[in-house]
């Protein structure tokens, strides 16, 4: 069924917005659709984190070739991004590390930004890709990830997802939890009105009412 | 909700506003009058013959900062905008949006409904602290009369109707503000109705500075969410006129029209803050033009509770926020547009 999609290179889903995906679909879709972007203490780490992996990681790890910020895509899945690192065992066996400002801390969205770019390099050189990487930069440990079906299956599902709302006319409904006060979308996201439309329903229809008050 | 950060408001002529590493320096007659850190400005705005060198326009595009140009009078007259254009999604539902008869009533209707009810609140306090019981009962009038146009609102079958309701509103207003002038100078700043173009008393000279710098402010705000402020609801087409701009400012005037008062009653703004002109005309002098500008500065940092969101906002990021919910209220995800109403 996913390799029956069509899609054109304009079409192809950067490797980024599945993590966006996971994280907030309204977030996904206000970036990769909207064109918006503004940046917070956390994506402002998070920028000069990536600016920090040529400085940061060791040429060679015995013996092992490293690629830094390496293309990437998967024709089959329609997906296109770039890698943090990649490092290629003796037998030629690809690693992917990505690169994550925080401690480390266990996140399903980098897990499958991961997994994605797995599937990326698996079709690229024809190698299985098993494992891979989450560097965390705060605690400076690397938390192995292992490349399950379970995992591969949550990325062609996110993809089909992501493609269908990235076609669709409309966005998510904001998901006002916590996740919000992180978020530095959230001015032009507005998740509080949006989420209680009962208040502004109510002021709406007492609009031509002059006696009332709008703090009630 | 986002901070406001300052505006750099240059009324001097002849300033030269230079980069100087992180600062912005200006320099009248090659002399150094002030220095301001980039980091402290969300924008600058310069009135009439003010250079900027290219340097500082250069980092102000890098930064996304706003640089505008207004005439010696606070009319619009151009703005340096960066790379970022906007969301074509956005302006494609704004422009079929136009298109639909009801939706471009119901934004109208609300658009005039804040500034009937805001405008309604500057004559009951009026009214409140009238020292004298005459002044206080025509602007209790004044405030019913608003009151009945509000109410007739709905029943406004199109647009023109809507546009009748606010002529006629804005009529009785501006036919008794002026009994909210301290009496001993109410004579100098007597107002006869509302003129402009040019404006023919003080009052309306103060109003319409002040209108300007709304004006732009609601135009920059729309601007800066995505929507093209030439394409109205209320206000019609037409070349050169920022219609939706209009739109988003009713609700708004309210502020201009409290300002406006204030300085007057205060003696901030006095009868020789004015030029009179041959024929008839009357403009904001130099001196008078400066307190205005940093009297509504100031008004800009202060905050008040809006209606949806339980915080406080400061009332110059108003109009960037209203703006975000028509944006909203455009592409679907809100029902229909609420106005910002004062309590």
């Amino acid at each position: 069924m996913l390799s029956s999609m069509t899609w054109n290179a304009d079409d192809a889903i950067p490797l980024s917005a599945l993590n966006h995906w996971t994280y907030c679909p309204r977030r996904c879709c206000l970036i990769h659709l909207e064109g918006e972007f503004t940046n917070n203490i956390h994506t402002a780490r998070g920028v000069a984190e990536h600016d920090r992996v040529d400085v940061i990681h060791p040429e060679t790890v015995s013996g092992r070739k490293i690629e830094t910020a390496l293309p990437v895509w998967c024709e089959r899945l329609g997906l296109v991004g770039k890698c943090d690192v990649v490092e290629f065992l003796v037998d030629g066996t690809p690693y992917p590390v990505e690169y994550k400002h925080g401690a480390r801390k266990k996140w399903v969205n980098d897990d499958i930004q991961l997994a994605a770019q797995a599937l990326c390099l698996e079709e690229m050189t024809g190698k299985a890709v098993p494992l891979g990487a989450i560097y965390h930069a705060t605690s400076r440990r690397r938390r192995e990830v292992a490349i399950t079906l379970e995992l591969r299956q949550a990325v062609e599902t996110c993809v089909v997802e992501v493609r269908t709302a990235l076609s669709a006319p409309t966005l998510p409904p904001p998901v006002n939890d916590q996740r919000c006060k992180e978020c530095s979308l959230i001015d032009l996201c507005q998740p509080a009105p949006l989420a209680g439309q009962g208040k502004r329903r109510r002021l709406v229809a007492h609009l031509f009412e002059p006696e009332f008050e709008p703090g009630n | 909700m986002q901070t406001l950060l300052n505006t750099l408001y240059v009324t001097t002529p002849l300033s030269y506003l230079h980069l100087d590493n992180d600062t912005v320096r200006i320099e009248v007659e090659r002399e150094t009058k002030l220095r301001v850190p980039l980091h402290h400005l969300g924008g600058i705005v310069v009135f009439g013959n003010v250079l900027v060198s290219p340097a500082l326009m250069h980092r102000l595009a890098d930064n996304g900062q706003s640089l505008v140009l207004l005439d010696g009078n606070g009319r619009f007259k151009a703005r340096l905008e960066g790379p970022v254009s906007g969301n074509i999604l956005l302006r494609r539902a704004q422009h079929e949006k136009a298109n639909d008869a009801a939706f471009t009533l119901e934004v109208a209707r609300a658009c005039i409904a804040g500034k009937l009810r805001n405008s309604r609140q500057v004559l009951l306090r009026g009214a409140r602290e009238a020292k004298d019981a005459a002044d206080a009962s025509v602007l209790s009038r004044g405030a019913d009369d608003l009151a009945a146009a509000l109410r007739a609102l709905p029943g406004a079958a199109d647009l023109d109707v809507v546009r009748g309701v606010e002529g006629e509103a804005a009529r009785q207003y501006f036919g008794c503000i002026n009994f909210i002038v301290r009496t001993d100078v109410r004579e100098d700043f007597s107002l006869d109705g509302r003129t402009r173009r040019p404006p023919r008393d003080r009052m309306n000279a103060l109003l319409s500075f002040l209108y300007a710098m709304l004006m732009n402010d609601c135009r920059s705000a729309l601007e800066s969410v995505g929507l093209d402020p030439q394409l109205g609801f209320l206000h019609a087409v037409r070349p050169g006129r920022a219609a939706l701009a209009l739109d988003l400012m009713e609700e708004f005037r309210h502020q201009a029209d409290r300002l406006a008062l204030t300085l007057v009653n205060r003696g901030q703004v006095q009868a020789g803050d004015f030029t009179l002109h041959e024929g008839g005309g009357v403009t904001l002098a130099e001196q008078g033009r400066k307190t205005v500008v940093v009297a509504w500065q100031e008004r800009k940092q202060e905050t008040l509770s809006h209606p949806l969101l339980e915080q406080p906002v400061a009332l110059g990021l108003l109009p960037q926020l209203q703006a975000r919910f028509l944006a909203r209220t455009l592409r679907g995800d809100m029902e229909s547009y609420l106005p910002f109403l004062l309590r």
